[in-house]
């Protein structure tokens, strides 16, 4: 596939690998934002073909991670209701809610269903106008702007049975929290390349500026991954701290103006619990006034009780890349994809599940 | 789940007054929706997700990035040798 194939050549990784190893004369950790490059970086080895000065720690961009319990506990009680066919993206379907997941409510007998856009809910709800119609609205700002769209187009088509159960993350915020917390080991970001396609980086120039960080606004290849590793290492050598595009293909420093309006108008800046790693100020989005009345919050009522989390899970740990994966006693053994104590373990993106994949069994039992 | 594929749009259309578009991963082709992208162009790569085009690929800066070693002085010719030959 094109502009996929030639970012994953050999020469190419080991050239750029070979430069950092020229460039780096000190030990330096840095963190990966986005689930989906630590599943590149776990998939093609390139933790450990970088020089052992250079520490990848994998951070909290698995929307399906970071969800809150309650969020899911809501969401379960609302798609356990006769009236309701919930509709979601496949992945959270297995994310362990305090007693139950939603798989199981589908294998008892709800309505739940999975698609690949949120514009296919709009269109299940066209379709079947005697249901009420749930979609379980998360993501980060990659995501945000298709679901802003699925809620804009059920409102000019006049729906009344749609709405949206809205979880949405946001990343400069969870950097802020990560690099504002006392036992932080993080010296340079690479951030999420396709957040920055839809937002731009002009809400990481102050985080670059307030805390002496370089972010490197990186793509998902390889070869992205480890030229963006090259960036970062070359600004913490010369002690700068700046942000960089790594990404130039899809990134602009504005990012896309079409979807921020959209954004804009469809949603609001809110206070967001992260499941594992608590409150963030500023860190989600929940629906404007206007687009209040597909809020399903707020059109099912629903009494989540106080959530217990699962002791031996050290998921938020991960999510803050304070421990691998492979550093939890339940990794392996009683954490397994099929039967999964944390969401790590459970999203295609989830660094817990990614080291099992490419099986990262080792230094668990040290 | 931030997961981004790049296609080529290979029809432009409107749906209920949605921009939408037919879009080939390689051979595969999608539905998608086009409103992200209002300048995008039958013939033009755009990164997609979750069924809606979020931004254009850009080629020539594409390109720019893989020379990027070349650019830097680095490559000393070593894009000649094939994928699994040490520098």
């Amino acid at each position: 596939m094109k502009y996929v194939h030639e970012f994953r050549d050999g020469a190419r990784i080991r050239t750029t690998i070979d430069e950092i190893r020229r460039s780096v004369s000190r030990p330096w950790t840095i963190m990966e934002i986005c689930g989906g490059q630590t599943h590149s970086i776990v998939k093609h080895g390139l933790d450990e073909m970088l020089p052992r000065e250079i520490r990848l720690v994998h951070g909290p961009g698995c929307p399906v991670c970071v969800t809150p319990l309650a969020t899911i506990d809501r969401a379960i009680a609302i798609a356990s209701r006769p009236d309701v066919t919930f509709v979601s993206f496949g992945d959270m379907l297995r994310v362990p809610g305090s007693t139950t997941d939603l798989l199981r409510v589908k294998s008892a007998g709800g309505d739940v269903r999975i698609v690949y856009s949120p514009l296919d809910a709009v269109r299940l709800a066209q379709k079947v106008p005697d249901r009420q119609v749930v979609f379980f609205g998360i993501g980060f700002e990659t995501t945000a702007p298709a679901n802003a769209m699925a809620v804009l187009q059920a409102a000019r088509l006049g729906l009344t049975n749609f709405s949206m159960l809205v979880s949405h993350v946001l990343v400069p915020p969870a950097i802020e929290a990560l690099l504002g917390s006392p036992d932080n080991l993080v010296q340079a970001f690479l951030t999420a390349g396709h957040v920055c396609t839809v937002m731009g980086w002009t809400e990481y120039e102050p985080i670059a500026v307030r805390y002496g960080v370089p972010l490197v606004v990186t793509g998902f290849e390889p070869l992205d991954i480890v030229q963006g590793a090259l960036m970062a290492v070359r600004q913490l050598e010369r002690g700068r701290a700046e942000v960089e595009n790594q990404y130039t293909r899809s990134v602009s420093r504005e990012g896309n103006r079409a979807a921020r309006d959209v954004l804009a108008r469809v949603f609001r800046v809110c206070d967001r619990e992260w499941r594992g790693i608590g409150r963030i100020p500023g860190s989600g989005f929940r629906l404007s006034e206007p687009f209040a009345a597909f809020d399903a919050e707020r059109r099912f009522r629903t009494d989540a009780a106080a959530p217990e989390t699962t002791s031996a899970c050290i998921a938020g740990l991960v999510l803050r890349g304070r421990k691998k994966p492979s550093e939890c006693p339940a990794f392996g053994t009683l954490c397994t994809p099929d039967r999964p104590l944390g969401a790590p373990m459970v999203s295609s993106e989830g660094a817990c599940a990614a080291y099992y994949h490419f099986r990262r069994y080792q230094p668990a039992m040290k | 789940m931030c997961l981004g594929v790049p296609g080529r749009i290979i029809e432009v259309y409107e749906v209920a007054g949605l921009r939408m578009g037919r879009v080939d991963f390689g051979g595969v082709v999608k539905e998608a929706c086009l409103a992200y992208v209002p300048e995008a162009a039958v013939g033009e790569y755009t990164l997609i997700h979750v069924g809606f085009a979020i931004g254009r690929i850009d080629e020539a800066e594409a390109q720019q990035s893989l020379a990027f070693l070349r650019g830097a002085g680095l490559l000393a010719g070593e894009l000649g040798t094939p994928a699994d030959g040490e520098p």
